[in-house]
């Protein structure tokens, strides 16, 4: 074969490894996942919902799929839909609270994490946080969970969209500031 | 040739040399190597989008197919979609006028010729881009038409879309790129003597093409850049729950989109007059006909978007003058292929591959063009939009119109391009397979639109009674792919065995078959002079004008309408500021997509390269 | 279900039938004839005299008279075309004063249907069937909150979009009964490809029956197994998403399910209404329409069949 003719092969032939080497990796942002992803690894009651320890305090253990949920663009945009239809709105609003707390500020009674979140999730709070375990199945839990930290600016970059259908009733969740989760000891 | 002809060619090769090595490939502005990339370039994004297309009609074949899930099947229809429109169809009709038009009017260089090399690493590296985001599991998934709400970030999460509407940026860029280069070659870079009734329907068809890419492709710019703002601000063009309007997207996109598939369409039509006309050994019955049904094909081009629309409840009265304007645009259309068979039939014809590919353009175009009158009414495309009867309509129009006379070209230029001739045998076994790969993956489609078999589904149940249509259409598409293959094939085996060519292999009439195969990087060394719609047929020897200096680029420019001589103007040397420009833009491009930011940082880079690039140089063009 | 366009079942598409009719022969025919006309220009017989190429034949003054001859039977027949097109275009816009109203709303991937009534108590209110009286004509409003759908139903009548911020209309006069296939055909995500409304078009009679049965609530579960799986139902993640009348289950984020068993298929087409599927679809809704925004409920195999005893009997 002619020399040029095998040089835009070989040239072609690396173009191709690298397309099929990237197809391989992936990008875990984009993926679209629907399938249930199993049990939890963490044992229930291991998140803690408070700061108050004794001596040194240890670290709430991180969920590694409270990471993957969160990194992930289809799981946020998932959890948006969720907050909507299971009436999350309904005492939160779309982030700026209403008889239930604020979501999208710095203030966390128990905890601003997203392992914690999904604890009072499923576990409910007082003063009137349902207890949805059993009734939302756990990787939607998730998904809300992991919405709820876009609010504050706390997911990974570029997961969350900025742009919003329907009325314009909270920021652009692209644009929102990071502001990183303080618990308070509040008692309101 | 005379030994003084000899030095001054000598002489010509020193001054229009590219710079040796990698720098050379870089930093040229000659039209033709450009061209070639384009050509290459474009088929090889043909190649990956049909592979596209082989993964979609291989999970079709059977209905409750598992091989490709929705996510990925419907990144598969949308990336197939755009990247076919985007990254081929109109680059390669880009390709050819780039290569061709400077050589047809008979000039040394096409105008802006740094320009033509930043539209060509804009292209690349977009098409680049979207492929890479493909791979990487973020190619676009609302279909080659995202249509919005379904674009808009609460039903497509992610980058996926973002990366694709900047995708479109990129394309755009070039092709604006290439119309203004094709507009003022058109105007001012023109033989002398070669007034407006001697120039050849392939310049013209190039130049109503360009002028439409410049009123149209603002229309997706616009309403991409909307997309990405609803989509990373949080503004409101496309909400309506804001006083936004999804169908604001639909009348942007189609405004272009229309036009778009004429703008693919038309350069073919050039091209089928060149082969006709020289394979028919006779000019094309109704030059002036022809001219004003392609200009009117592009003015009639912008008043028919809405016939994309009509199932979305607009006005009745609104919708009919649509299908009025819409059926209007088969005139000029029937006023082609009229002449081009008055021309057969008053020539003598003589059948050679090109000839073959524009016969299987009568066959299969006018199939898409009747289906596509069907389309222009209202009531009865309220049954097949958005069916497999427009996916088989939109392929007979692309792939007959389109596909196979730029084929047809390529088997009529590559003695051109390349010194060597296709092989003839290879040729008509391409053909013959193509056309029946072609009709049997798609002509069953029209079928399965009429039996209910809506577009972009990844799969369909059994028992409705399309198994039949679809395994055949699957079997098709494998056909067309060997098809293809042997083309790439025949072009490998050609260009290292293929018969020598010479100047004017065809006999044919116009002034790119004046010079050698392939031309010199200065095109001609003399400039010719024009006397006649098919200068090379004439009775007289072509006359041929000296003066234009070889030491120095340098080209002629004439007048618009009579194109008698008026300066010398010099043309750049080659640069490499047109590619570090096009990193730039990239650059600016790709990190718009995840950070507003980018409009600002990026912009410093866009700045350096661009003073560079047109900081006035002692050899810059000045006239003389 | 029939569901081809040139096997009209209603007024509409019959005049859409005609216009196809009358576009496709005449079409042929051009097509034919422009092939016969290309056949004889490449292989008639010319005269053996070796003309120099470029120099025009000598006859092409009857060509041009030719030429113009084409262009106006092009026009004549375009616009004989467009009258057609037109003429039937006004047909499907006739609206009658007593028409039955439905109102369909696109969901991803479902489709909500209302039987609308000034009487608020005779509202009906059910998904992914469609039932018209036949000879009468139906007027079905469309409209979506989410992304734009397109309700297409072959045998009955061309399609119309499902847009956000807009209502659509679209007029339905169904002259034979039967089963037709009625589908979305807007891309519309995931799983647009499952997104079937299957319409059944009855007598007056029948039809009425039918609405009479939709407005029941739901029926009482019948056997031990049955209570057992309402109260799965209502206690776990079912009640979340769907509604069935007359029990605790009140949202509508998902389908109403109070007369799920009278109806054709599951998940909008994706799997056909009877035991075993609805087995397998509980078990594993991801399974068979992934991407659907039914999560896995996590049931146990107990509760699994305590759910689908109940379901079974909700007609």
């Amino acid at each position: 074969m002619c020399s040029p003719c095998r040089r835009i092969e070989r040239r072609a032939g690396f173009a191709l490894a690298a397309l099929l080497a990237l197809a391989a990796v992936g990008c875990e942002r984009e993926r679209r996942e629907y399938a249930s992803k199993g049990p939890p690894t963490t044992p229930p009651g291991a998140v803690r919902v408070g700061t108050l320890q004794p001596g040194t305090p240890l670290p709430t253990p991180s969920e590694p799929r409270g990471r993957h949920f969160e990194g992930n663009a289809y799981h946020v945009n998932q959890g948006q839909q969720l907050y909507k239809w299971f009436n999350c709105t309904g005492c939160h609003a779309n982030g700026g609270g209403a008889i239930g707390p604020a979501l999208m500020d710095a203030q966390w009674r128990y905890g601003g994490s997203i392992e914690q979140i999904h604890a009072s999730i499923m576990q409910g709070r007082p003063n009137g946080m349902p207890s949805f375990a059993g009734k939302i199945p756990d990787d939607q839990v998730w998904q809300i969970a992991a919405y709820v930290r876009t609010m504050s600016g706390n997911a990974p970059k570029y997961v969350a969209g900025g742009g919003r259908q329907g009325m314009a009733v909270a920021p652009p969740l692209s644009r929102v500031p990071r502001l990183k989760p303080k618990t308070t000891e509040s008692s309101q | 040739m005379s030994a003084r002809n000899a030095d001054v060619e000598a002489q010509l090769a020193r001054t229009w040399s590219d710079p040796p090595g990698l720098l050379g490939w870089l930093a040229t502005t000659d039209h033709k190597r450009v061209g070639r990339r384009y050509l290459v370039t474009a088929m090889a994004f043909f190649a990956l989008a049909g592979m596209l297309a082989l993964a979609m009609r291989t999970q079709l074949a059977v209905p409750g197919n598992t091989l490709v899930g929705p996510d990925r099947y419907s990144q598969l229809f949308s990336l197939h979609g755009s990247a076919m429109m985007f990254l081929f169809a109109v680059p390669v009709m880009t390709a050819m006028g780039v290569y061709l038009l400077p050589l047809m009017i008979g000039a040394r260089a096409i105008s802006f010729p740094r320009l033509n090399a930043f539209g060509y690493w804009m292209y690349l590296l977009g098409g680049i881009m979207i492929f890479v985001a493909f791979a990487l599991d973020a190619g676009p998934e609302t279909g080659w038409t995202s249509y919005v709400p379904l674009a808009s970030s609460d039903f497509s999460a992610g980058k996926r879309t973002d990366i694709w509407s900047q995708m479109v940026n990129f394309t755009e860029v070039a092709a604006l790129c290439v119309a203004a280069e094709v507009v003022a070659s058109f105007m001012v870079t023109r033989a002398p003597g070669m007034r407006l009734d001697r120039i050849p329907l392939f310049v013209w068809a190039q130049l109503v093409t360009a002028f439409m890419v410049m009123f149209a492709m603002p229309s997706v710019m616009v309403a991409s850049q909307f997309l990405q703002s609803d989509r990373q601000f949080g503004t409101h063009f496309f909400n309506p729950g804001e006083g936004g309007d999804p169908l604001l997207w639909q009348h942007l996109f189609w405004f272009f989109g229309h036009p778009e598939v004429y703008i693919i369409f038309i350069p073919a039509l050039g091209m089928i007059s060149s082969i006709v006309q020289t394979f028919s050994r006779r000019p094309i019955f109704g030059h002036t006909a022809m001219v004003l049904a392609m200009v009117s094909i592009g003015f009639l081009s912008f008043g028919l978007w809405v016939h994309h629309m009509f199932a979305a409840g607009l006005p009745p009265l609104g919708n009919s003058f649509y299908t009025a304007a819409s059926m209007l645009i088969a005139i000029p259309s029937g006023v082609q292929i009229f002449c081009w068979i008055a021309t057969l039939w008053l020539g003598r014809p003589r059948f050679a591959t090109p000839l073959l590919f524009v016969l299987g353009f009568f066959a299969l175009f006018v199939i898409g063009g009747l289906s596509g009158v069907m389309l222009a009414s209202v009531p009865l495309d309220t049954q097949v939009h958005d069916t497999y009867f427009v996916v088989a309509h939109l392929h007979y129009v692309l792939i007959g119109g389109a596909v196979f006379p730029l084929i047809g070209g390529f088997y009529y230029w590559f003695p051109k391009f390349t010194g060597r001739l296709l092989s003839e045998r290879a040729g008509k076994v391409n053909f013959w397979l193509l056309f029946v790969g072609v009709n049997l993956t798609f002509f069953p489609m029209h079928w399965l639109g009429l039996a209910g078999m809506p577009r972009r589904v990844y799969t369909y149940p059994a028992g409705l009674g399309w198994e039949w249509a679809n395994l055949a259409a699957t079997a098709g598409s494998y056909i067309v792919a060997g098809a293809v293959l042997l083309f790439v094939g025949n072009v490998a085996w050609s260009l290292w065995r293929g018969k020598a060519a010479g100047d004017n292999p065809w006999d044919a009439p116009d002034l790119e078959w004046a010079t050698s195969s392939p031309p010199p990087p200065w095109n001609f060394t003399q400039v010719p002079v024009v006397e006649d719609l098919t200068p090379l047929w004439t009775a007289k020897p072509l006359q041929w004008l000296r003066g234009l200096k070889s030491d120095k680029r340098e080209m002629l420019l004439t007048s618009i309408a009579e194109a008698r001589p008026q300066v010398r103007w010099g043309c750049p040397d080659p640069s490499i500021w047109p590619f570090f420009s096009a990193l730039a833009l990239t650059l600016q491009f790709i990190w718009t997509i995840f950070d507003p930011w980018g409009w600002v940082w990026a912009s410093i880079p866009m700045a350096i390269a661009m003073t560079i690039w047109f900081w006035p140089k002692k050899s810059e063009p000045s006239s003389d | 279900m029939t569901h081809h366009v040139l096997a009209p079942a209603a007024d509409q598409a019959e005049a859409i039938a005609t216009v196809w009719q009358g576009l496709f022969w005449p079409n042929l025919v051009i097509y034919l004839a422009m092939l016969a006309a290309l056949a004889w220009a490449l292989w008639r017989r010319r005269p053996a005299a070796d003309e120099a190429p470029g120099l025009r034949a000598k006859h092409t003054h009857h060509w041009g008279l030719a030429l113009l001859g084409w262009t106006v039977f092009i026009a004549a027949t375009l616009t004989a075309y467009t009258a057609l097109s037109f003429v039937q275009d006004r047909r499907l816009l006739a609206r009658e004063p007593d028409a039955l109203r439905v109102r369909v709303t696109g969901e991803q991937w479902w489709w909500q249907v209302e039987y609308p009534d000034s009487d608020p108590s005779r509202q009906v209110t059910t998904a992914n069937e469609l039932h018209l009286p036949v000879g009468r004509m139906a007027r079905i409003e469309l409209q979506s909150d989410n992304v734009i759908h397109s309700l297409w139903i072959p045998a009955l009548n061309g399609k119309q979009d499902l847009i956000p911020g807009r209502r659509t209309e679209m007029a339905v006069t169904p002259r034979a009964t039967g089963h037709y296939r009625g589908e979305c055909a807007e891309f519309c995500g995931l799983q647009h490809a499952h997104m079937v409304l299957p319409v059944t078009v009855e007598s007056p009679a029948a039809f009425a029956a039918w609405l009479d049965a939709q407005r029941a609530q739901a029926a009482p579960p019948a056997s031990p197994s049955a209570t057992r799986g309402k109260q799965v139902f209502e206690s776990g993640p079912c009640a979340l998403c769907h509604a069935i009348s007359g029990t605790d289950a009140g949202s509508h984020a998902g389908p109403d399910l109070t007369h799920l068993a009278s109806r054709p298929t599951l998940g909008a087409g994706a799997l056909p209404n009877d035991r075993a599927h609805l087995l397998a679809w509980l078990a594993d809704p991801q399974a068979h329409k992934p991407g659907t925004n039914m999560p896995d409920p996590k049931l146990s195999p107990a509760q699994l069949t305590d759910v689908v005893a109940y379901l079974e009997g909700l007609r």
